[in-house]
């Protein structure tokens, strides 16, 4: 009963953190607030990752191509590019193409499923690291579409990126520009931050939900050991298909975010290593478990970014060789290294099988 | 049928390349089926290595002939590149010899990250432009030109593929690292060391790696420290193709990819009308590995399906 209540009084203490967090960063200025807005961003994104990695075993080197899928959809539909280069268009939208952000979420959401599942379709037969080069593939096939189709019809606008694109516009409240309300300024990056917090909180719900379902536990069926899972009667195709498509329109929903909270979304946003980060904050954390997965995304996307403002003394000491970013790269790298050596199942490793049948609360 | 040849020889040239890199992964996949991430990482640290020695041989003593400073500058990457990656493998890999299999990938990259980031500390930044040690008039044959260079890469490849043929195939080492490709703990109770067996296998797939990042360097006239990434990207996507853990395969597999890629480059504009240009010829060599594997899902070569899911 105490050990309950004490619960409660610390998910509470956690509650009023998590809301007044941009408030107590705000005086530091606004940099500080953006890092967490990211931070939220990846913790979307490695939960979603989870699904496909963590959940059915399925290891995808080539996931930001869906945060790039969901990106560049938003941009397309909330930036002047498309009207500027499609005459026939301008003509049906006089004021321009601003769809509504809930609008944009589902699209992208479907789109970067469809996505993820077109990926998957492929790649049913292949197993472990056939299917991590045949995703990685595929993850810079996207990219490099999207650095090139501004020829010959100009879609993507190529390495330059699209530009201008909407800030978020919710019940009548322009992301854009600082909240008054009355006694108090909100400022753009925290209204950013309130809801990729609530985007994240529903993220984490809906995983929850999942690992539990039936289909959650057929997928971890197939990642203990397809075969078996088969004999079964699980239908492992449609399964895979559905991993696949579900990770990927998180990564679509995330990418829409993100591409509102930028203002603008370019290629290189979207490289190889990013994915590498994402699969690295799903696996350091602990796969296949989401509070392990949560921390891994706050590891590796906060803590080297707080060093980097930490790290001005030491550039000046090496001369310009341990740059800031430099200095990122290179703690990241350790983290990866040093983390598995030492808890090769991650920080925070998911229980033991078996676990759920014999404990119920 | 100028172009086309012309074709055919850069192909061969940078599938010379990928082979020899795709060998390392091949060779450290067979024995412990880990994909060493690090290893495009490797290559460059051969390349830089030899381009600071060759910098330093030239201003120590100007007018050494090119040869003689190119195989200098091997030697001594070799032997680096071998140093590395027998520490890689002891620091990153052997512990995790019996972890979960995804724990040792991301040490990798790790691995791979961290030596991105010491040769970006090391040897600044900046792209690097590598001297030409060997003569750079080309010569004509048959409509299409090859250069010096580009014969070296040719004549080092093969001399170096019947050397590790015969090592794998002759000698007592190579039927030890067959054994234990083929099962570490009966290996070891027929008298082999297993852990004997991986370093050297580091060691050689690190000298090769070596080798095709001096050649990459001579080739492409400039060293930078991610210039790794790429070559080791392709060399690792030709080692699937070929199949995974068979050294034929691996040869094959980057011979294919460096013509698909070439000829592909070469032609791609022409059959599409202008809309599909040569920056498109990376997006090639993944479309010809997705649809080689969805046919056959082990590899061109590779006979058993991979199970280690």
């Amino acid at each position: 009963m105490n050990s309950k209540r004490n619960k409660f009084a610390v998910f509470l203490a956690c509650g009023i953190l998590l809301m007044v967090l941009p408030f107590l960063l705000q005086p530091f200025g606004n940099s500080w607030v953006r890092i967490i807005d990211m931070v939220l961003l990846y913790i979307m994104l490695a939960l979603g990752l989870n699904i496909v990695v963590g959940y059915a075993g399925l290891l995808d080197l080539g996931y930001v191509a869906f945060f790039a899928v969901g990106a560049y959809v938003f941009g397309l539909l909330a930036s002047p590019h498309l009207l500027a280069n499609f005459a026939g268009l301008a003509a049906s939208f006089p004021d321009g193409v601003h769809y509504n952000i809930w609008v944009v979420l589902a699209v992208a959401a479907l789109i970067a499923g469809l996505a993820g599942m077109l990926l998957g379709a492929p790649t049913l037969k292949l197993r472990g690291d056939y299917l991590a080069i045949v995703t990685l593939g595929f993850g810079e096939i996207v990219r490099i579409f999207l650095l090139n189709l501004d020829r010959p019809v100009n879609i993507t606008n190529g390495p330059k990126g699209l530009m201008r694109i909407d800030d978020v516009n919710l019940f009548g409240v322009d992301f854009g520009r600082p909240l008054d309300l009355g006694f108090i300024t909100v400022e753009s990056v925290s209204l950013y931050y309130y809801l990729f917090l609530l985007m994240v909180i529903m993220t984490i719900f809906i995983c929850y939900r999942i690992e539990n379902s039936r289909i959650g536990r057929a997928w971890m069926a197939i990642r203990e050991d397809e075969i078996a899972a088969k004999a079964m009667g699980l239908n492992t195709r449609n399964l895979k298909l559905m991993a696949f498509g579900m990770g990927a329109s998180f990564g679509g929903i995330s990418g829409v975010l993100f591409a509102a909270f930028q203002g603008f979304v370019s290629p290189e946003s979207f490289s190889l290593m990013e994915s590498i980060m994402i699969v690295a904050m799903v696996v350091l954390g602990g796969l296949g478990h989401i509070p392990g997965v949560i921390l891994g995304a706050i590891l590796l996307a906060g803590l080297p970014e707080v060093l980097r403002h930490a790290a001005g003394p030491l550039t000046q000491l090496t001369d310009g060789r341990l740059a800031p970013e430099i200095l990122r790269q290179l703690l990241i790298a350790l983290a990866m290294i040093v983390i598995m050596i030492l808890r090769p199942k991650g920080l925070w490793p998911a229980p033991e099988h078996g676990k759920s049948l014999v404990k119920k609360d | 049928m100028d172009i086309f040849l012309q074709q055919i020889i850069n192909g061969l040239v940078l599938g010379s390349m990928y082979a020899l890199v795709a060998l390392g992964y091949t060779m450290v996949y067979g024995i412990i089926g880990l994909i060493n991430f690090a290893h495009g990482e490797v290559l460059m640290v051969g390349a830089m290595t030899s381009w600071s020695v060759i910098s330093i041989m030239q201003d120590a003593m100007p007018g050494a002939p090119g040869w003689l400073l190119l195989i200098l500058a091997l030697l001594i990457s070799f032997v680096v590149c071998g140093l590395l990656n027998f520490t890689i493998e002891r620091v990153a890999y052997r512990p995790l010899r019996n972890a979960p299999r995804l724990a040792p990938l991301i040490t990798a990259i790790g691995m791979s990250l961290f030596l991105q980031t010491m040769a970006m500390i090391i040897w600044k930044p900046n792209p690097k432009p590598f001297p030409a040690v060997l003569p750079t008039e080309p010569i004509a044959i048959g409509g299409a030109v090859i250069s010096v260079t580009q014969i070296f890469i040719l004549a080092a490849t093969a001399i170096t593929l019947a050397a590790l043929l015969f090592l794998v195939n002759r000698t007592k080492l190579g039927r030890a690292m067959r054994a234990t490709a083929e099962n570490p703990r009966v290996a070891g109770l027929m008298g082999i060391r297993p852990d004997t067996v991986i370093s050297v296998t580091f060691i050689i797939g690190a000298v090769l790696a070596a080798l095709a990042g001096v050649m990459w360097a001579l080739n492409y006239g400039t060293v930078q420290h991610f210039m790794g990434f790429m070559p080791g990207l392709k060399a690792f996507t030709a080692a699937v193709f070929g199949g995974i853990g068979n050294l034929a395969g691996a040869v094959v597999g980057g011979l294919a990819l460096g013509l698909i890629e070439a000829i592909g480059a070469g032609y791609l504009g022409a059959l599409t009308g202008g809309i599909l240009g040569s920056q498109y010829s990376d997006i090639f060599a993944f479309v010809v590995l997705i649809i080689v594997l969805t046919l056959r899902p082990s590899g061109l070569l590779g006979e058993r399906v991979a199970d280690r899911a």
